[in-house]
């Protein structure tokens, strides 16, 4: 009995009408969609690239990647301190969502 | 679940939190995105464990940090109209 009242459940909500307006963060994510975004993740780790796909967790497929690592280093003596980045290109790729700190689209000088 | 539509089968490389990368034949995928990979070998100069003899490994899915996947095998189109479906669903 039990199965046939999920089945009337899911079928008056696939009749509800789905709404494009931006209601919750997560919208502004889906207008990003097939566009280059800017990720920031833990850990110093930047990602820029086209979002592909995304959940509610924010998992993420992003193509024609860009990763880049930034480390400091301290010089003993002069107690200085040198950033350095590192970057790698990936084609296509997966991100765990739980690594995500910030999502933006690109930052553009100018 | 974006990672099963039809990348079974196909090499990837999964890259965990602790910075090992782990190339390898997807086998299956759960839903905790856990995943079972075949025939694996250390990719990045093998500074990290050698595995030489492990074949197959379980990855658990909080582990993982990124997936590497084959460019050509994937469909844009089809990720981002699965992607809106999606989040429309959530919403509901």
């Amino acid at each position: 009995m039990c199965g046939i009242l999920k089945i009337i459940f899911d079928e008056v909500k696939m009749c509800q009408p789905t709404t494009n307006t931006v209601e919750e963060p997560l919208d502004l994510i889906r207008l990003s969609l097939d566009e280059r975004i800017y990720v920031k993740m833990r850990n110093d780790r930047e990602l820029r690239g086209r979002l592909h796909a995304y959940d509610q967790h924010l998992n993420m497929i992003l193509g024609d990647v860009e990763e880049t690592v930034t480390t400091v280093e301290i010089d003993e003596e002069t107690y200085e301190e040198l950033y350095k980045s590192t970057k790698r290109n990936i084609p296509m790729l997966f991100v765990r969502g739980d690594g995500v700190v910030l999502v933006a689209p690109p930052l553009r000088v100018g | 679940m974006m990672l099963t539509l039809s990348l079974v089968g196909k090499d990837v490389v999964v890259e965990l939190k602790n910075d090992l990368s782990i190339c390898g034949t997807l086998h299956s995928v759960d839903q905790y995105l856990n995943i079972k990979l075949t025939d694996i070998s250390v990719t990045d100069p093998e500074k990290y464990p050698h595995m030489l003899s492990v074949k197959n490994c379980f990855i658990r899915g909080s582990v993982v940090r990124y997936v590497q996947l084959p460019a050509d095998e994937v469909d844009t189109q089809l990720l981002q109209d699965a992607a809106r479906k999606e989040a429309m669903q959530q919403k509901q």
